[in-house]
């Protein structure tokens, strides 16, 4: 374990300039006693409180990530750490001021004199103690909020890369370049598709559900310049019966699975094959399928990218979504192919 | 043979439009030039160049099966080279659709390269430098050396890239059944790509990865491996002897195993008398 030194050493003149004003304000309301002796006392509780608990947390494993140790240890580390404080400390400082000869004059108060300062020092130590855990709590949270947004961040970049995978970008455009001499009509309804796939790609990240009908029309979209690309060697079936038209689904939801099927499963094969993306209803649960006749899953983990980064973003969607009323199921299908069934609450 | 007047090419490209396009640019950029065939995936364009031995190949780099480079690198291999019907090594053109390959790099080389879509001022270019290739052929077997270095550089280019650094590997991880066996790399004396697998060759034992080659290839030590072929890396001091056979083909004999290793033509370079 990292113990950051300097990170302490403010700490502890933090904790040093509050047993001060402890002290202080002791003296402040029994202005008749000496000033050494509180002073004394409150910077030896306070130093051995503070040891152990500030470099004592140090040692939990469970505090590793958040500063302080999780429960009871925790407690019991504060508790254990004033009252160490408060009997080590008054010990030392009763030897301490023997020698100055400060407490000649108190020996008729000294129980009165030791309920109050027990007071004190845990009236202070928890204070002190709840001061720093929970600038400590603050900072964590703070930390955890910007890696979060880093991550979120990082996400959307990652999504969007793969949509506009520059190999799928610049072979769709040298399609549509062959076919704006030999056959416009054909490149302009190609060019249509283009165009509503990117608009729906760069505005997917904004926008939280749409319904399964517009889903499965950018589907078409996105299979519909692959079919141009692929010529004969791609087939696809979509499957959307009328009523299940408006369902709301989260927007490209399904993209990365079809996506998926294309690169790794029907590309890399010679003879290509066929997708069919399914929507049906059983009973309180909407079902979506996307399957494909492609090389499957284990031929599929060596090409470039199959890293499952589309996988962990459909199933994360679908976290955020629906918690726990949603799964993702995919498998190694028939014939070598793949299946992915995504299930989720029915909207009724 | 009609080619000494017609340059003759082969176009693979799996997606039909690009090829038909690529066929079209062609024909206005060279009109003498007689493209024989189009192939859609990488072992029919090794089949077809093999067939019909054309003057020059535009092969796609990203391709079902076997792609461009993968296609270009078994067919220099097994190309004819000293035989009576000999033709020289074809000149290399790659078409892709996303420069992985720093263009750059190789447009003063042997080999050249097109970027998707193909621009018609840049095929001219292209078309230029095939024509001087062809013109000025006669020292055969220096550019087909040249061809050969690249390929090698090529098709180590992309694998090396994002894990240079670590470390070496040391011990690898062999699955047996339900268990885990570990291998100590120094052991090991040659790997040998398996369909997706990679068999793993010690002096006494066979084991099996689940880690394509391409993937271990990287990490391992370059000094101690080589690769002598796509599918074979070899642990160069097990390395006892390298024989030639009547057709010019390198085998390699090893210490400590009865195997004999082809060596390819890609990789002949490594083995030179001192």
């Amino acid at each position: 374990m990292k113990i950051d030194w300097f990170e302490k050493l403010r700490t502890y003149l933090q904790v040093l300039a509050f047993a001060l004003a402890v002290a202080t304000l002791q003296y402040a309301f029994m202005p008749e006693r000496p000033y050494g002796p509180p002073v004394v006392y409150s910077l030896l509780i306070a130093t051995i409180t503070w040891a152990i608990i500030d470099i004592g947390r140090e040692m939990f494993p469970s505090s590793a990530e958040t500063g302080w140790p999780h429960g009871w240890p925790g407690i019991l580390l504060v508790a254990g750490g004033i009252a160490a404080g408060y009997l080590l400390g008054t010990s030392i400082g009763d030897r301490f001021c023997a020698v100055f000869g400060w407490h000649a004059a108190d020996i008729g108060n000294r129980e009165n004199l030791a309920r109050s300062s027990i007071l004190i020092t845990v009236l202070a130590g928890m204070a002190g103690t709840y001061y720093f855990y929970s600038s400590n709590k603050s900072a964590y949270l703070e930390r955890k909020m910007t890696e979060a947004h880093r991550h979120a961040n990082e996400a959307r970049l990652k999504l969007l890369e793969s949509q506009l995978e520059p190999h799928m970008l610049f072979n769709t455009l040298a399609n549509l370049r062959a076919l704006i001499n030999t056959d416009p009509p054909r490149a302009t309804a190609m060019l249509d598709r283009m165009i509503a796939y990117l608009r729906a790609t760069l505005s997917a990240s904004r926008q939280g559900t749409h319904p399964l009908r517009a889903e499965f029309e950018r589907l078409q979209d996105y299979l519909e310049l692959m079919t141009v690309r692929m010529g004969p060697r791609l087939r696809y079936t979509l499957d959307l019966p009328p009523e299940l038209a408006e369902q709301p689904v989260p927007a490209l939801l399904l993209q990365p699975l079809v996506e998926n099927s294309i690169t790794h499963g029907l590309e890399p094969k010679v003879d290509g094959g066929s997708i069919t993306v399914q929507a049906r209803r059983e009973g309180a649960q909407l079902v979506l399928e996307v399957s494909d006749t492609g090389i499957g899953l284990d031929a599929g983990n060596g090409t470039p990218g199959g890293t499952g980064f589309g996988l962990a973003q459909v199933r994360e969607r679908l976290a955020t979504e629906y918690g726990a009323q949603a799964a993702l199921n995919f498998v190694a299908a028939g014939a070598g192919g793949t299946r992915a069934t995504i299930t989720f609450p029915y909207q009724a | 043979m009609s080619s000494t007047t017609h340059p003759t090419a082969l176009i693979a490209e799996d997606e039909p439009l690009l090829a038909q396009a690529l066929q079209a640019e062609l024909a206005r950029a060279w009109p003498a030039l007689q493209v024989l065939g189009v192939a859609g995936n990488g072992e029919a364009a090794m089949a077809q160049a093999l067939a019909l031995q054309p003057d020059v190949l535009f092969f796609d780099i990203r391709m079902p099966g076997v792609g461009g480079l993968e296609a270009a690198a078994a067919l220099a291999d097994v190309w004819p080279q000293d035989g009576p019907q000999g033709k020289p090594f074809p000149a290399l053109v790659f078409v892709t659709a996303y420069d992985q390959y720093a263009v750059q790099a190789f447009e003063a080389q042997a080999v050249d390269y097109l970027l998707k879509p193909v621009q018609p001022e840049r095929l001219q270019k292209t078309v230029a430098k095939v024509q001087l290739a062809l013109a000025k052929r006669a020292p055969g077997a220096m550019n087909f050396e040249a061809t050969l270095a690249q390929l090698r550089h090529l098709l180590a280019a992309p694998a090396a890239a994002p894990t240079a650094p670590s470390a070496p590997l040391r011990l690898l991880q062999a699955s047996v059944g339900a268990a885990i066996r570990m291998v100590p790399v120094d052991e090991v004396l040659y790997f040998e790509a398996a369909d997706k697998y990679v068999r793993v060759l010690t002096a006494e034992h066979e084991h099996l990865l689940r880690t394509p080659l391409k993937e271990l290839l990287p990490q391992l030590d370059p000094q101690a491996f080589w690769q002598v072929h796509r599918g074979t890396v070899v642990r160069a001091e097990a390395i006892e002897s390298v024989t030639r056979d009547e057709a010019g083909k390198l085998w390699l004999r090893l210490r400590g195993s009865p195997a004999r290793l082809a060596v390819s033509r890609l990789y002949a370079h490594l083995f030179k008398a001192m």
